[in-house]
């Protein structure tokens, strides 16, 4: 079934059991983005130690698409330097737009190119970049902040 | 149970042919959101473009006579269906607008019944839907008067038990949905007034989800004004309708100023034509219009009384269907009484969007989401619901299909 190109066995695993899902008390940024179009709400905090994310934490509403995605963008950028976090956000973001024309590069994203099959279904995009423009703002207000 | 000649309905809508995903028929549970259009609709917009195209009440030729007819007489059609002054239909784009321009009208003057001053209240309820509720918070910013609102009971009815200290003096405006978009109840429009009218408040009716579905009376409703759409009543889109009691139209500023809403005009002032055509601004949405004639002459021919009973049947129908599945909670009436056909449910374990994914499969449309009722889902502690609306081209089979899927969705998304 067409589905089964959306809606993969990781993406079900991670939509079950999400990782980093419950908010740290250590911050160094908390954002808080919206899905207008269905309601679904992230609250995101960064923590930032000399310019590496060394915990990220979550929590929200939304489908399987965004709280999976979420789930495999917090895995993916913990413990990473700011620019390797920004590469690995930008390359997830290209493949989201590709309307199903890309694979994603697995050594890149790692479980989070099971969502390449969301490129297709352009109502179920915005669901998954919710985590990772969540991510992206909080890491850019932390990164300025940190260089004031 | 009395049901309509679905298959005959059918023939008249074309987009009943398309296959969709799978080539599954189309299961269209989503009138409340919008509706299809029959040929006929579709067939008087064309001859509107194709014969009498021109700007109505302009020119001296025999197109903007033609166009100027049509479009006055889909003006004469909506106000027999709701059993108005036909100088009392106002056409606007949407219901939104509808909405909007009577908010703007309110704060446009200061003076008279529309006038509103800090201390005033507008009083609105939980389960209205954005446009009849921004419109309204937006007002009370502008004018310092103070927005109130009812509440919904858990059974999602509105909660009146709290009407006495709700309408007061100080109360102006109480704007209400005539039936719920997400819950499907029918709220008791005629009690509120006649309690708003004790203390001189204007009494406004979203009649979006009402118009469509049985027979609207304004003589009886006892409003002062209410709006729909065109396009959720097999109209097109672009095309809404706002009602007001002409004494009241009479007094009301304009919204959108410009051509066509004007009695005189001299470089330093402009006096306004008396209403309708006050509050139409602009070249109107004419093909629009005749559509929205087209579709209440459709309407008619069937019977809005037998609509209303077919839609009631599918909704009994529907509401003990659904009740059997394990996992499934509805939001709102789970009866018929005073209740139209639109179900919001939700799926233990299974979010609204990954639910629509999934019926999407089987050619079931549905609405997934807030269904521009933000307040209420936080009220029942929901990011959203899937809702199912019917309309007259339903029936029976496509909540038969519709329980399957969610059968089908439980089993996909291993939920049993």
């Amino acid at each position: 079934m067409e589905l089964d190109s959306l809606y993969q066995e990781v993406i079900l695993d991670h939509y079950k059991h999400p990782l980093h899902k419950g908010l740290s008390t250590e911050k160094t940024v908390q954002v808080h983005h919206v899905n207008p179009s269905c309601g679904d709400e992230i609250t995101l905090n960064i923590l930032l130690q000399d310019g590496v994310v060394s915990d990220v934490t979550w929590d929200g509403v939304g489908c399987s698409i965004s709280q999976a995605s979420v789930s495999m963008m917090s895995d993916l950028v913990h413990g990473k330097s700011l620019d390797e976090a920004f590469v690995i956000v930008d390359s997830f973001s290209e493949l989201m737009s590709s309307k199903g024309s890309l694979q994603g590069d697995e050594s890149l994203l790692e479980d989070a190119v099971a969502l390449a099959g969301v490129s297709k279904f352009p109502a179920r995009v915005k669901c998954a970049l919710l985590g990772w423009m969540a991510f992206k703002d909080a890491a850019i207000q932390g990164r300025d902040g940190e260089k004031i | 149970m009395s049901l309509l000649d679905v298959a005959a309905i059918k023939a008249d809508f074309p987009i009943f042919d398309k296959k969709m995903r799978n080539d599954a028929r189309l299961v269209y549970l989503d009138s409340g959101a919008t509706s299809h259009k029959p040929q006929q609709v579709l067939d008087a917009e064309r001859t509107f473009y194709t014969q009498h195209n021109a700007a109505v009440h302009r020119g001296s030729h025999l197109l903007a006579e033609e166009a100027s007819a049509a479009y006055e007489g889909a003006r004469e059609i909506v106000s027999h269906f709701i059993g108005a002054d036909v100088d009392e239909i106002i056409f606007t784009k949407s219901a939104t607008e509808s909405l909007n321009l009577l908010a703007y009208s309110f704060s446009n003057t200061n003076r008279g019944v529309f006038a509103l001053k800090p201390g005033d209240e507008i009083l609105v309820s939980e389960m209205e839907h954005h446009a009849n509720l921004i419109p309204w918070q937006q007002l009370a910013k502008r004018t310092g008067a103070t927005l109130t609102w009812f509440g919904t009971t858990d059974e999602g009815r509105l909660d009146i038990s709290k009407i006495d200290s709700l309408i007061s003096t100080r109360t102006k405006i109480v704007a209400i949905t005539h039936q719920s978009n997400v819950l499907g109840s029918i709220n008791p429009i005629h009690m509120i007034a006649e309690k708003a009218h004790t203390v001189g408040a204007l009494v406004v009716v979203d009649a979006c989800q009402s118009a469509p579905h049985f027979a609207l009376d304004v003589s009886t409703l006892d409003a002062d004004f209410i709006a729909f759409s065109g396009h959720k009543m097999l109209g097109p889109t672009g095309i809404g309708v706002l009602w007001g009691r002409a004494a009241l139209l009479a007094q009301m500023e304009p919204f959108l100023y410009g051509g066509s809403m004007i009695e005189s005009v001299t470089m330093e002032s402009a006096t306004w034509a008396p209403a309708p055509r006050k509050f139409e601004a602009g070249v109107p949405n004419m093909a629009q219009a005749v559509g929205l004639g087209a579709a209440i002459n459709y309407l008619q021919a069937i019977g809005m009384e037998k609509i209303h009973d077919h839609e009631v049947a599918l909704t009994n129908y529907a509401l003990s269907g659904l009740q059997t599945i394990k996992g499934l909670r509805i939001f709102g009436p789970l009866d018929t009484v005073d209740r139209g056909g639109v179900i919001s449910f939700a799926l233990d374990e299974i979010h609204p969007h990954d639910a629509g994914q999934v019926l999407d499969q089987y050619g079931i449309a549905v609405r997934t989401g807030h269904h521009c009722a933000w307040p209420l889902m936080r009220k029942f502690g929901v990011a959203g619901t899937t809702r199912a609306s019917f309309y007259l081209y339903n029936d029976l089979s496509d909540i038969d299909v519709l329980i399957d899927g969610i059968a089908a969705t439980q089993k996909y998304f291993k939920v049993s």
